[in-house]
């Protein structure tokens, strides 16, 4: 028979740990925050490096494919020789997890862009930089940011396996429960995990869709 | 082709308003040589292309006129339009805006100088109309109150309340209002040129039509130099000062003014092109301007009442016309009016139908003669300044008078 002694309800568990949880909810939603935000900059460049070739374009996206289909456990692992263990790994894993859907939103946003307008932007003396900023960009971002909303949640889920190389973050939880399963709170401590999880998830999307109505202006918004 | 153009050339256009008001050859000299184009055996041949688009072309764009590109799809009439603010490059040739090598300046600095309007408006949407307008200003780096008093000049100039306009994007706008806010946001830095391809392709007739009125009228009070684009005869002769008729390859079949295209179409390409019903035409797509005027006395509300009199009696009407101080016809004034007067002139005579203006053409001149009760309607230009009168004899006159140059000319021809 397991021995369920010291188990306690999931209410009393997350009292008792609050601020453990507390801790580790912050840095799991830190973390995705920081990496995606660092896959937006770096799959932003890389879109406009290669939008405008259709070759360049097919080879950011399929490169950023290949990184997309190593598991991430694996991928993980392959990290900690480099890296080691903790911030580190979990960092560089996530990001590059991260930027497949936003390079490909960016290449695909940016040359869905009416070429006429482009044109026009040319025709009423816009510089190279101005185009870009005030109309192809713009005009892109709904799509792009699209991209970055799959990013975090992707990020999101793949973060919590990051406990596998003692990285920060909610993973924690359902790794160590994972790891005692039959043992004392060893459900509650998965639950709560994929929980805090599932709920991080859900604030976000909720800002995505806030910051996707305030970033849109209302002449292009569907 | 300086970043301070722009300024003085708005100046330019009040000044010339002023002049108008005054004496036409100031205006004239006020719009001076400003925005000529010149190609020069121009040639382009796209990559991978065996045959040229433009082929050798030589052409000049007399400033301060509408020259229209009138040809079949694919005879590099967009072509032409794009070496010219340099969209793209010429594989040899020269070419020329106001007075300067457009080779040799920056490319960026010289499309803020010529207005270029496309097909289906090309208005960013997700700016509103006051910024989609206020872009090229903006870029020339005018402060915000000026870019603001001049995006809504420029509505009211292209017939839009700024009050509804200029908070909505382009999606919230009619295809005709679109194009209209097109040619507001190149008119916007007040560019001396304006390069329009198919500017009014994609509206419906009515809207078209109301849409060419507009631009003449414009066109009358900016004089800019306009390079039009269009498939469609009957718009060419609307509102070409010259037509410039294209086979392929940019070849010029013809390049000279409406009437001369009329009466005169050089070869066969051209006359294929224009059709038949060349009279009804003729009335349609001359304009008042080209057709000498008759003059009649003038007089003023404060002139003498025996001066008048003896004015009319010198001239060669039977009466005279009162214009007021902005040199606007106000009444017609016969001897009769005058009986027993003595001292100015004052408010008597009787009111003159609706003027004319010179840009008008002679078909509507015909209609405003026939609905009115007086033989002779005042033409006016720009600001509704007074410039002559015309009669069914103008008109009468001015169609025999054209028949016969050009048969003179046919005459001419066939001798030599
Ligand atoms: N970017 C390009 N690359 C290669 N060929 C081109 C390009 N643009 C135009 N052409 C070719 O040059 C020729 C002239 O094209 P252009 O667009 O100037 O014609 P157009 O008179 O404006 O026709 P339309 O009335 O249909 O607009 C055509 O044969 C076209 O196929
Ligand atoms: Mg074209």
């Amino acid at each position: 028979m397991i021995s369920l002694e010291g188990t306690v309800s999931f209410w009393e568990y997350l009292g008792s740990r609050r601020e453990r949880l507390w801790f580790e909810t912050w840095q799991h939603a830190s973390m995705v925050f920081q990496t995606v935000l660092a896959a937006l900059v770096i799959g932003v460049l890389v879109g406009l490096l290669v939008y405008r070739s259709e070759r360049l374009s097919a080879l950011a996206t399929s490169t950023a494919g290949v990184i997309f289909t190593v598991p991430s456990l694996a991928l993980l692992g392959l990290l900690i020789t480099p890296l080691g263990l903790g911030v580190a790994p979990s960092v560089v894993a996530l990001t590059l997890y991260s930027l497949l859907p936003i390079v490909r939103n960016t290449v695909v946003g940016l040359s869905g862009v009416d070429r006429t307008l482009v044109d026009a932007a040319r025709g009423i003396g816009m510089t190279r930089t101005a185009i870009l900023l005030r109309v192809e960009l713009p005009l892109a971002w709904p799509v792009i940011l699209t991209g970055v909303r799959v990013s975090t949640q992707l990020a999101m889920g793949i973060g919590a396996i990051a406990a596998y190389v003692s990285g920060p973050g909610l993973g924690e939880q359902i790794f160590s429960g994972l790891a005692r399963l039959g043992g004392a709170n060893a459900i509650n401590m998965t639950l709560a995990g994929t929980l805090g999880i599932v709920l991080l998830a859900l604030i976000f999307d909720g800002c995505f869709v806030l910051i996707g109505r305030l970033t849109t202006p209302r002449g292009i918004r569907v | 082709m300086s970043d301070a153009d722009p300024a003085p050339a708005s100046g330019a256009t009040s000044a010339a308003s002023a002049a108008v008001t005054g004496d036409a050859a100031g205006a004239d000299a006020a719009r001076g040589n400003r925005g000529g184009i010149q190609l020069i055996n121009v040639t382009k041949r796209y990559p991978g292309q065996s045959v040229p688009a433009v082929d050798d072309v030589t052409m000049t764009v007399p400033s301060g006129e509408i020259v229209v590109l009138l040809g079949p799809s694919g005879s590099g009439k967009t072509t032409m339009m794009r070496l010219i603010n340099r969209l793209i490059e010429p594989t040899s040739g020269k070419i020329i805006v106001a007075g300067q090598d457009a080779l040799g300046l920056n490319p960026v600095e010289l499309r803020r100088h010529i207005g270029y309007v496309i097909q289906n408006a090309g208005l960013f949407p997700h700016m509103t109309v006051a910024t989609n307008i206020g872009l090229v200003p903006q870029m020339l780096k005018w402060d915000k109150d000026r870019i603001a008093a001049r995006v809504d000049e420029l509505l009211e100039l292209v017939d839009l309340d700024p009050a509804t306009f200029r908070g909505r994007y382009p999606r919230e706008l009619s295809g005709g209002q679109q194009q209209r806010v097109g040619v507001a946001r190149a008119l916007a830095a007040d560019p001396p040129a304006m390069l329009m391809d198919e500017p009014f392709g994609a509206v419906d007739p009515i809207t078209r039509e109301h849409l060419q009125d507009s631009l003449l009228r414009l066109q009358e009070e900016l004089g800019k130099t306009i390079v039009f684009v269009t498939h469609d005869i009957d718009e060419a002769l609307k509102l070409g000062d010259r037509i410039a008729i294209l086979d392929k390859g940019s070849r010029i079949a013809q390049y000279a003014t409406p009437q001369e295209i009329l009466l005169h179409p050089a070869d066969d390409y051209v006359e294929q092109f224009i059709g038949g019903g060349q009279a009804m035409r003729l009335l349609k797509f001359s304009r008042v301007a080209d057709v000498p005027l008759q003059q009649v006395p003038e007089a003023r509300p404060e002139d003498d009442a025996a001066a008048v009199r003896d004015r009319i009696a010198a001239g060669s009407t039977a009466f005279a016309i009162v214009l007021d101080e902005r040199r606007r016809p106000v009444r017609w004034i016969h001897p009769e009016d005058l009986d027993g007067v003595t001292g100015p002139i004052g408010t008597r005579g009787m009111p003159t139908a609706t003027p004319i203006r010179a840009r008008n053409t002679l078909q509507q001149a015909l209609e405003s003669l026939i609905q009115i009760d007086h033989e002779t309607v005042p033409v006016v230009g720009p600001r509704g300044v007074y410039r002559g009168t015309v009669t069914l004899a103008t008109l009468q006159n001015a169609i025999r008078d054209m028949k016969e140059r050009t048969r003179a000319r046919r005459r001419g021809a066939d001798a030599t």
